[in-house]
């Protein structure tokens, strides 16, 4: 039996759609998870897509998480079920405080929409196990707020203990801190990052088809782990 | 504060009421009185001179855009024509397509943000109304000079809203256009145009039928937002101190509209509506009247029972109200708990304000007191009509006798040079990445081109690979010098950008944006671009769907250009065999189809150069285009094709450079032999003769792609190869620019201005 990702919907997820896509295609078997709703449904991995989450009106994921889904989420996390939060859902899981830090506003105030080559820092986290250290991928990025953002001491602490994911190449689309575009939990299950994998997952519609092995690092981890 | 009721409208018919500040003549006030046989109450006198304004009667176009129905071509294709919220087109494997471009120009000049981002929201939810899921938008904007201080007030407003709307909805944003032009100074225009698709027996109609079921207004409150947008804002002139009236703008909530598709489709899947109908201009008023007029019923509204922002609400001001984010349901009695459940879920508010009943009334109470009483047609399909008069402009012979023909033109090739980079940096002409940048082009992941493609292209089905394409053009300064042929090279134009990418051209769209019809040069103006786009619709077998009419687009006597924005869908039967733009292979043949005239009237040459606008423009042959349409589909099907990119503003030159920059690979190019002479080369590459395109074709299939055009009699020459070794446009015997230097060029205009 092939794994099963979990895909939540807050009221107002957008790219939630995508990431189930990119599960699919990596492989697994993608299953809806609704915002409202306290059960994982035996998923062994989840994925909070991009999006507005209730519209991002407060702060960016600042209401998600207190949806009853992210209840079960955090608690899955915290005994090692791998966690993707990308975009929106990296915010979320700041908020959630499964990561460390923040997503401010980007510095030049506008949303940003372009094709952002990224290095892999850390290769060996449950999303990342595919790709080599090191290795440069092309994704898009697209966000208003994503601006990452910590205290100098987090920030080294983050450098320190490599847990470093992902950092912006050659031009840094928001200002964020150190170029920092993705960041992992000390255990490397849960990861968040600001740019979009799951939409460079075909060469029809991506600019790559890089972002994929985000994907097929979780399933393999599973699949190996079983 | 006492409500004026139809019990006392009867018995007061002499109380003189404000018709002339609503907007009403004195004879439109008359037919009111006429129909009701009494005088209406304040509150029916509110809901007439809406209906009846401009914007919602299309009482000056009504009589020109017959046309469009009357030369429609007949097409198998056609679901729902014009007249409803939007046409819908069937596309194969079950699926229908709906898609529709309006206007929001005056609301976006007043409050660039929330007017711009209204008017995304108000079309996708014309689209939603159809029964379809909205899958795309696109913006086609127009702006003053692009130095000018407004613009820097109005252009950063209205791109973040347009971004702003469209990318919390999650709906990529595929193409459009951006020009500036002063006559757009006081005066600029934001057409959004949305594309939705669904099962084709998820149609629905806003047609309120069956007595007692049950009207429901489903999403947001109502407030005091966007009284009087329509009659007031979109139905007059700007008088000469510009824009006021900041409370007839709405405000949008795109979180809310999010939630309203939602939870609207989702009442389509199960079948829970007999009708729908969303709120847009004329908010309650607007969708009371024609739900009830296209299910020929009667109908009974209890406004009380609307959910209000703020409770001092008074019926006329509940009825006008241009809230977003509202949609009206016609639900039967047993569906309703249903219904209400489901829109909780959603987290929409859902209220039954009234129910359809017999007879041919629209009864509406305030509070146990009958505050309107009227025969909905008469709002909704009987309003004014008039045959304004028409006056070909005085001054248009003079203008025609202009040419851009005799203008100086460069004489050596370095300052053929010097033209090529000042044309690449115009603000027409440079790249718009600074603004779309600003633009999701990427979510639910069936975008398959976008710009700075031709053409926006999306998947609609993962397993068969079929897809729709869309294009968006207009050029108001042809328009301006002859509004017929204008029109027409606007929908060439459109035509050709949707093959380019190798998708058939199937249906039509329009948004014409245009001056005040009251005067007489520019209702001949709109006569004349009705009557081209009509023609070419049917000379070329595309049925107009629908669309929308803008008139009052001036401020004081200066109208703007006139612009008939041209929307086009194709469709493309498995999406990876779409042709894109850009030169990527070295040593590839690049092939100029079309011919060449010397044709620079209306040109962005003449424009940047010489600040120059006259003669006549480019000439149109609509059967080279089709021909021009059938050999691109064609190359694209058989995998002939590379690449392709349409000719147009800006002519060869603007589209090799574009096509160098997409993927910053070079090109040789050398001149025809009859264009090698004299200024020769200055025709070659800025005339902007219509029906041309380029494209590039592997060596390998170079002899069975020209031998299709010939044996098909479409002219070609082969102009030159891609080089990607050399790093640069080389125009041999003349110039070389390095791509470094003309990406500079092309990229860095839009950030300076507004960046």
């Amino acid at each position: 039996m092939s794994a099963r990702v979990g895909v939540v919907t807050f009221p107002g997820s957008l790219d939630d759609v995508d990431a189930a896509r990119a599960v699919r295609l990596a492989g697994a078997e993608p299953v809806g998870l609704w915002h409202a709703d306290a059960d994982l449904h035996g998923v062994d991995a989840v994925v909070l897509p991009g999006g507005f989450s209730y519209g991002d009106y407060l702060r960016a994921g600042a209401i998600a998480r207190f949806a009853p889904v992210m209840e079960k989420i955090v608690d899955a996390a915290q005994g090692g079920m791998p966690v993707l939060g990308i975009c929106n859902g990296f915010q979320v899981l700041c908020e959630s405080h499964l990561l460390p830090g923040a997503l401010t506003r980007n510095t030049h105030l506008h949303f940003r929409n372009r094709d952002q080559w990224l290095k892999v820092v850390n290769a060996s986290t449950m999303w990342t196990q595919s790709y080599e250290t090191a290795q440069e991928i092309l994704v898009p990025v697209k966000n208003g707020e994503g601006c990452y953002v910590a205290d100098e001491r987090t920030l080294d602490m983050l450098e320190s203990d490599g847990r470093v994911v992902f950092r912006y190449l050659r031009d840094n689309p928001n200002g964020s801190a150190r170029d920092i575009a993705g960041i992992t939990n000390e255990r490397g299950n849960v990861v968040g990052l600001m740019p979009h994998p799951e939409h460079a997952v075909e060469a029809l519609t991506g600019p790559s088809t890089d972002g994929l092995g985000i994907f097929t690092s979780v399933l393999q981890r599973l699949v190996t782990a079983r | 504060m006492t409500v004026d009721t139809v019990e006392f409208a009867a018995k007061t018919g002499d109380a003189p009421q404000p018709f002339a500040e609503l907007g009403l003549k004195d004879d439109e006030y008359a037919r009111i009185r006429e129909v009701l046989g009494r005088r209406p109450t304040r509150t029916e006198l509110a809901m007439y001179s809406i209906m009846w304004s401009e914007h919602c009667s299309y009482k000056s176009s009504k009589v020109h855009l017959r046309q469009f129905g009357e030369k429609a071509p007949k097409s198998d294709r056609m679901l729902v024509g014009m007249g409803e919220n939007a046409g819908v087109v069937d596309v194969g494997n079950g699926l229908a397509v709906t898609f529709k471009v309006e206007s929001h120009n005056h609301p976006s000049f007043v409050e660039p943000y929330q007017g711009a981002a209204t008017g995304v929201g108000g079309i996708v939810r014309d689209i939603l109304t159809m029964g379809a899921r909205p899958i795309a938008v696109m913006d086609s904007l127009r702006f003053g000079a692009a130095d000018h201080p407004d613009t820097r007030r109005v252009l950063p407003g209205i791109v973040a809203g347009v971004g702003g709307y469209g990318n919390c909805l999650g709906l990529p944003n595929v193409g459009g256009e951006v020009v500036f032009d002063p006559v757009y100074q006081g005066n600029p225009l934001v057409n959004a145009l949305c594309v939705g698709v669904m099962p084709v027996d998820r149609i629905q109609t806003s047609a309120a039928t069956g007595v007692g079921n049950v009207v429901v207004l489903l999403g947001a409150k109502t407030g005091r937002d966007g009284i009087g947008g329509v009659s007031v804002l979109a139905s007059a002139t700007f008088d000469a101190d510009g824009p006021a009236n900041r409370p007839a703008v709405q405000v949008g909530d795109p979180f809310a509209e999010k939630l309203l598709i939602e939870s609207c489709l989702e009442l389509f899947d199960r079948e829970l509506v007999v009708g729908i109908q969303d709120l847009g201009g004329a908010g309650l008023t607007c969708a009371l009247t024609e739900t009830a007029a296209a299910g020929k019923a009667g109908m009974r509204a209890y406004l009380e029972r609307v959910p209000l922002r703020e409770q001092s609400m008074e019926p006329h001001e509940i009825l006008a109200s241009e809230s977003q984010e509202r949609m009206l349901a016609i639900v039967t009695p047993e569906n309703l708990p249903e219904v209400l459940a489901l829109a909780e879920k959603w987290g929409v508010l859902a209220a039954a304000i009234g129910e359809v009943t017999e007879g041919d009334r629209l009864v509406v109470s305030w509070h146990d007191e009958i505050v309107v009483d009227v025969p909905p047609a008469s709002l909704a399909d009987e309003g004014p009509v008039y045959e304004r008069p028409l006056h070909r402009p005085a001054d248009l012979d003079l203008v025609q006798a202009d040419r851009a023909e005799t203008l100086p033109r460069p004489s050596t090739v370095d300052e053929l040079r010097q033209t090529l980079l000042r044309l690449v940096s115009s603000p027409n002409l440079a790249s718009r990445a600074w603004i779309t940048e600003q633009y999701d082009r990427y979510v639910q992941g069936n975008t398959v081109l976008a710009q700075p493609e031709d053409t926006g292209l999306i998947r609609l089905d993962e397993e068969t690979g079929a897809g729709i394409a869309l294009a968006t053009d207009a050029n108001g300064r042809y328009a301006r010098l002859d509004p017929y042929t204008g029109a027409q090279l606007a929908y060439a134009e459109a035509y050709r950008n949707v093959a380019v990418s190798g998708s058939t051209p199937i249906a039509v769209t329009n948004c014409l944006n245009f001056g005040s019809p009251e005067d007489p040069a520019v209702m001949w103006q709109f006569a004349e671009a009705v009557r081209g786009l009509a023609d070419a619709c049917q000379r070329m077998g595309t049925p107009v769907t629908g669309g929308n009419v803008s008139f009052y687009n001036q401020t004081g006597t200066q109208p703007i250009h006139p612009t008939p924005v041209v929307g086009m869908l194709g469709v493309i039967d498995d999406v990876e065999r779409r042709t894109p733009t850009g030169f990527r292979q070295d040593g590839e043949s690049i092939i100029l189809l079309g011919d060449t005239l010397e044709e620079l009237s209306g040109s962005e040459w003449a424009w940047v150069v010489h600040g120059h606008l006259g003669g006549m423009p480019p000439r149109v042959d609509l059967d080279r285009e089709r021909l021009l349409g059938e050999v691109l589909v064609a190359g694209s099907r058989d995998g002939l094709l590379s690449s392709a990119h349409d000719l147009s503003e800006g002519g060869l030159a603007q589209a090799l450079a574009e096509s160098v920059l997409r993927h910053g690979v070079g090109a040789r190019i050398v001149l025809p032999e009859e264009f090698g002479a004299g200024t020769g080369p200055f025709v070659f590459l800025f005339s902007e003769s219509a029906h041309r395109a380029i494209v590039t074709v592997p060596r390998s299939e170079e002899l069975r792609f020209t031998e299709m055009c010939t044996a098909r009699s479409l002219p070609w020459q082969r102009i030159g190869v891609v080089d990607a070794e050399g790093g640069a446009l080389e125009v041999q015997d003349a110039f070389t620019v390095r791509v470094a230097e003309l990406r500079e060029a092309h990229e860095g205009t839009l950030p300076q201005l507004f960046g």
